[in-house]
């Protein structure tokens, strides 16, 4: 996929995801949905799969889930520099492209966090702390909900039947909620169910 | 160094980190052992082999990470790194948090860019993603029992739940409205609730 990205379009990507860092509530894994609507449906700067792939590989791999955030802006980088084969020019441009949306992801929240950690601590029985942290709770778990099922139906094949895939999200859930088993475990099984072709 | 630092008030003999650079050590050997997800390994490693945190910390600083806007085990390292070295500290904690991980996770994208032609890779990884779809939305249904304890009530609360998720899944409205807007009506209405 080929882009091209003007300077302001980087200050657009980087504002959009400074703001999302700010309704990053309960993770950035909730700002999914809008990072979908965004950079697939608004701009085009992905791929379906591109956006979809990002999110699996960071669940895939160790460390912190928020590296998602990495790796699309590295693809979008890599797109505007006309694809991973297109030498090191491209390669520049995914790095840049990834440090655009990690520190944006990263910035305001952690400087938040660090501030209001240390007042929130300092009020923690004041009935407007406690009215927040209750009362962003439902809204934290309908969000959770929400980015699962944009995940799950976001990255349809031609070919398969679009339920196989409704199948093995909600088999995955299932699993989750009442086991204890390793994830990695579930991921190593959709990925061998992708590769004989079931999904 | 926090204002309230439990950390003064901590006995002598309470295992700390013996410097930053013990924090990013520390961090960065933990965030490569949480293969989808770190948040359990962060309870054993801090809470039950290193014992930085009592369990009773771990728990009140994991309520606020998860408030706070932010990766909740970025904010938990924060929170921790700040306990005992102040802002270098929480410095060191997130940049061990994310460093090394970031160079993994690139080798990953570029080894699987250059088998994304391959339609077993492309479908193996669309057999992921889906999963990793339904991984999520287990971690919220299961807290909805946590709701049952909820000042608003189960019902209003899984009201809440079913509102914010057809605002984002089906209608698809961006996220800041609505949080604005549920989130807004949902603190005010416990304020309300939770009157003395």
């Amino acid at each position: 996929m080929n882009i091209v990205m003007q300077w302001h379009d980087w200050l657009a990507l980087f504002g959009q995801y400074l703001l999302l860092s700010l309704l990053s509530i309960s993770g950035a894994i909730t700002t999914v949905p809008d990072m979908h609507r965004y950079l697939v449906a608004q701009h085009g700067w992905l791929t379906e799969a591109q956006f979809t792939s990002s999110v699996a590989i960071a669940q895939a791999a160790p460390g912190p889930n928020v590296l998602f955030v990495a790796l699309m802006g590295w693809n979008v980088g890599l797109n505007a520099g006309g694809g991973i084969g297109a030498g090191p020019m491209a390669w520049l441009l995914g790095f840049f492209g990834l440090m655009v949306t990690m520190i944006g992801i990263m910035l305001p929240s952690t400087t938040l966090t660090y501030v209001a950690t240390r007042w929130g601590h300092r009020n923690r029985t004041r009935r407007e702390v406690r009215a927040f942290k209750q009362g962003m709770a439902p809204v934290v778990v309908g969000l959770l909900i929400a980015t699962g099922w944009v995940l799950a139906g976001g990255n349809q094949s031609t070919g398969v039947p679009a339920w196989h895939l409704w199948l093995l999200s909600g088999v995955a859930a299932l699993v989750v909620w009442r086991t204890r088993i390793h994830l990695l475990w579930l991921l190593g099984c959709g990925a061998a169910l992708g590769a004989v072709g079931f999904v | 160094m926090h204002p309230s630092a439990p950390a003064a008030a901590s006995p002598p003999d309470h295992p700390q980190p013996a410097s930053p650079r013990d924090l990013f050590v520390s961090f960065t050997w933990l965030a490569l052992q949480g293969f989808g997800g770190v948040l359990a390994i962060v309870q054993r490693e801090m809470v039950e082999k290193k014992k930085w945190l009592t369990p009773d910390q771990f728990l009140e600083d994991w309520a606020v990470a998860q408030v706070m806007p932010g990766p909740n085990v970025i904010n938990l390292a924060l929170m921790i790194g700040d306990r005992y070295f102040g802002l270098r500290g929480a410095v060191a904690a997130v940049a061990g948090m994310l460093t090394v991980p970031l160079f993994v996770i690139l080798a990953l994208a570029v080894l699987y860019a250059h088998y994304a032609a391959n339609p077993q890779v492309a479908a193996a990884l669309r057999g992921m993603g889906a999963v990793s779809g339904g991984l999520i939305a287990a971690t919220g249904i299961k807290l909805i029992p946590q709701l049952r304890k909820h000042p608003l009530g189960f019902a209003t609360c899984l009201a809440f739940v079913a509102l914010v998720f057809a605002a984002i899944a089906l209608l698809k409205i961006p996220l800041g409205w609505v949080l604005l807007a549920v989130g807004g009506v949902a603190c005010v209405w416990t304020w309300k609730k939770i009157a003395p």
